[in-house]
């Protein structure tokens, strides 16, 4: 196990900093800067900014210059908010689209498991029918589009809910049920099917055969096995939505990190494009590799040990 | 059993960083809910460049001079000034005002904040709206190393004295500015970072920073140490930061915010039968850019034929819906000319019908493309946006229909955009221009030969002659002169179409009074109120 979790941190340190690398190199070669502007600045105004930012240093110093402060944590400054750097965005953005991401997964795993659980027990009844029609519609129905119908219809129509904000703790349920639709309507299907696989297993055979009640062998032997495919969905899961969407934070106005991803290129602010992408590759590193641990407390067929 | 009470106290602790966040207002409070929409880039006024900045430092701070209510320049900080003849010393003796955190407020002030602005250390990049300044220019690029040397100089704790590089008459414009504000020494010279949070924020206008949440919301309330306090009667002001159109619509409709500034454009004509929408003057030009040194565009027939050829009423009326006015020269309306109360774009008249079509097709069979036979393709480039395609599309057909000449369009990304203009690496390019100051001068210095924002490769020897007059002189009659002709000269040359002059669609509750909104695109809400509703 120990030279197992040794091996996956030095891979894990190898692939942030490829990461880094390209991400570093491919977000220069981008046409235009932080300060290309509508209105064209004065070549001494331009001279004074690069300066003050090292821009007009050579690329690879630029790029050692960068590595070197990120060994030491420091993502540096943001070329787009002046009043704020790197790491006070990831510090402010990430525990907001984390809490987020956490009532998100909340959902779908408290809604997807049971829903693909009954769905594959009651194979072809109205009860599975039920469950497909729902998770064929949260798997095609868009974010935006979702989104913009809960706002109509529970703020503007029913006055349950603000439109968007942040701050109360009501403010987190639209956006957390948006967020979770698509992965409850991918957990579904994919219980579904694995529990199906499952039940039709021999051993399962035996242990009916052994007259267990169906209640057991369905939580004891089927869904321990059954739930595999799910954990392995978590780990990326977990990644994509704990470090913020793009499009739910935007609509419902929240300050995660979501937004950064996407204006960062925009704004071409080469700090935070750098910042954000390095943060969610550990991040989603770390998911994985806690896959991988849990695995083997979860399936007989795996193990990390290498005395035995 | 232990794991699930784990994940519930989880919860329950996430959720409890949301408590208290709310308080309960006094029943005479009255809050206005503005969405500024962005974030702001730069919260110090001497590197603030943005529109939503101005809005926001101008309510929390004072110039020497202000615009009121009617739109008049009147001393604010400033109690008088002097000019001296040749129009380049202005004295301004102050008033006794103080900061928001009860210190004096002195011409030292104002001399440290437009030095420091124009230092190259802080790297500000609008420090050029002060190269006015004698030596501002110098000092800003390094030539000059002294400060003592720049125009400015406190003269004693009440006077303040400018000098200027040339004479300009729409200085007190300027000094509106938010690159003109001033800012607290003291605090400044111990805590540089203090323009960055809520914390140590000083200032001294009607109102005063309280939160920064980055992001989301900025609020300020009424400033009890303003010298102008009996006026302010909103008691605070929340800005959020709401960037989806969308979004900001539908809290607009459902009272979350009073006041939107972008409205989703499939809705203005909606929202406008609806009398949600106010429609605010805004001093500026969409026009489209021809690059000069690329063939065919190189002939004045061409660029006047394809110009000719637009039907400007047709693109206000049916694609941008906001009371636009079809553009038939270049400076819009706004603009005061030499006589008081006269209008430089009235003075100077339409240069253009706003629809020839058989002009155009004279004029392009004139260049040698008659009824566009043998005209090269070309390709028309805009900013990736949704109004921009439409009419670039709406432009593309007029062009194959009167003219008979085909172009392909082509979006790009707004810097990618910005940077093939700026190397002219195009053909046909939309664009845009917003003044920055309420004279003529801020549309007509573009298109000097070599100037930064002259992305037509066009130069004229005689146009840049008539700027250079114009700049020379305080005297409005000879200034005004200069320009009309430059003007005359640029749309007889035509490196450049107008199409339309802009305006404000913005969402704003009937009962929001009081406020200025400038055609330079600021709101003011120092006298702002709401009235019962």
């Amino acid at each position: 196990m120990r030279k197992f979790v040794t091996q996956r941190v030095i891979a894990m340190l190898i692939t942030l900093f490829i990461v880094a690398t390209v991400t570093f190199f491919l977000a220069k070669t981008i046409p235009g800067g932080p300060f290309t502007k509508e209105k064209a600045l004065p070549e001494a105004v331009l001279k004074n900014i690069e300066a003050k930012y090292h821009f007009n240093d050579p690329l690879w110093k630029q790029y050692t210059d960068y590595m070197v402060n990120l060994m030491k944590g420091d993502l540096g400054p943001s070329f787009r908010y002046d009043a704020l750097t790197v790491n006070d965005i990831v510090r402010k953005g990430f525990p907001v689209s984390a809490l987020l991401g956490f009532v998100a997964i909340l959902i779908s795993l408290g809604l997807g498991i049971p829903a693909g659980i009954i769905s594959a027990y009651k194979q072809n009844f109205w009860q599975d029918n039920f469950v497909m029609f729902f998770s064929i519609l949260g798997i095609s129905i868009p974010n935006f589009i979702l989104a913009t119908l809960f706002m109509y219809i529970f703020g503007l129509k029913l006055h349950i809910f603000n439109i968007a904000g942040w701050g109360r703790w009501q403010d987190v349920i639209l956006p957390a049920v948006t967020l979770a639709a698509y992965p409850t309507a991918y957990i579904a299907r994919l219980m579904r099917s694995s529990m199906l696989d499952v039940l039709n297993q021999d051993y399962i055979k035996t242990a009916r055969s052994k007259g267990l009640s169906e209640y057991r062998v369905m939580t004891i032997h089927a869904l321990k096995n059954a739930l595999i495919p799910v954990v392995t969905y978590l780990g990326p899961l977990i990644a994509a939505v704990f470090t913020g969407s793009f499009i739910v934070e935007r609509l419902f106005f929240i300050p995660g990190l979501g937004r950064y991803y996407v204006t960062s290129i925009y704004d071409r602010d080469y700090t935070v494009i750098l910042g954000t992408t390095i943060f969610y590759a550990a991040f989603l590193i770390l998911a994985n590799f806690a896959v991988d641990i849990i695995y083997a407390f979860i399936d007989p067929r795996i193990t990390y040990s290498t005395e035995k | 059993m232990l794991k699930k009470l784990t994940i519930l106290m989880l919860v329950v602790a996430m959720l409890g960083t949301f408590a208290g966040c709310k308080k309960a207002a006094p029943v005479e409070e009255m809050v206005l809910k503005y969405n500024v929409g962005a974030e702001p880039q730069y919260f110090d006024p001497r590197k603030a460049t943005g529109i939503p900045e101005f809005t926001m430092l101008l309510n929390l701070f004072d110039g020497l001079m202000r615009y009121d209510n009617q739109g008049q320049i009147v001393p604010s900080v400033a109690e008088s000034y002097t000019i001296s003849p040749d129009g380049l010393v202005w004295t301004f003796k102050l008033k006794g005002t103080k900061w928001s955190n009860g210190e004096p407020l002195t011409a030292q002030d104002f001399e440290y904040a437009w030095k420091t602005a124009l230092s190259p250390e802080i790297a500000s990049e609008y420090s050029y709206q002060l190269y006015y300044i004698k030596n501002g220019e110098k000092y800003n690029s390094g030539e000059l190393t002294n400060a003592d040397e720049v125009g400015v100089k406190a003269l004693d704790d009440k006077t303040l004295e400018v000098t200027l590089e040339a004479p300009t008459p729409y200085f007190t414009s300027l000094l509106s500015f938010t690159t003109y504000l001033p800012i607290n020494k003291k605090l400044d010279q111990s805590n540089p970072d203090w323009a960055k949070s809520a914390d140590n924020f000083v200032s001294n206008g009607p109102f005063k920073l309280t939160l920064w949440d980055h992001n989301h919301t900025i609020e300020m309330v009424k400033n009890t140490n303003y010298w102008g306090k009996d006026k302010v009667k909103l008691s605070k002001i929340v800005f959020t930061m709401v960037e989806e159109s969308s979004t900001e619509l539908m809290m607009f409709e459902n009272g979350e915010i009073d006041w939107g500034p972008n409205p989703p454009l499939p809705e203005l004509e909606r929202l406008q039968s609806e009398g949600k929408l106010i429609i605010n003057p805004y001093l500026g030009t969409y026009y489209y850019l021809f690059n000069v040194t690329k063939k065919p565009f190189d002939d004045v027939r061409v660029r006047k034929a394809l110009m000719f050829a637009i039907d400007r009423e047709a693109i206000v009326k049916n694609i941008t819906k906001a009371g636009q006015l079809p553009a038939t020269a270049y400076v819009p309306p706004g603009v005061p000319d030499a006589t008081p109360g006269s209008d430089f774009r009235k003075v100077g008249g339409d240069f253009f019908k706003a629809y020839d079509p058989d002009e155009a097709k004279k004029l392009l069979a004139d260049a040698g493309y008659p009824n566009g036979k043998g005209f090269p393709k070309f390709v028309l480039l805009y900013n990736t946006s949704e109004a921009h395609k439409t009419i670039a599309e709406a432009i593309q057909r007029m062009w194959k229909e009167n003219l008979g000449i085909d172009c392909t369009l082509t979006n790009q990304e707004w810097k990618v955009y910005l940077d093939n203009r700026n190397v002219l690496n195009y053909d046909v390019a939309r664009a845009g221009w917003i003044g920055d100051y309420t004279d003529p001068m801020t549309f007509i210095d573009m298109w000097v030969t070599g100037g930064g924002n002259n992305d037509t490769g066009w130069s004229n020897t005689q146009y840049d002659e008539y700027v250079k007059t114009a700049k020379s002189t305080d005297d409005q009659k000879i200034r005004m002169e200069a320009m009309h002709k430059a003007e005359t000269i640029l749309m007889a040359e035509m490196p450049i179409g107008p199409i339309y002059f802009y305006t404000r669609p913005e969402l704003i509750k009937p009962y929001i009074k009081g406020y200025y909104t400038s055609a330079l695109g600021y709101t003011d809400f120092k006298e702002a109120y709401i009235e019962k509703h």
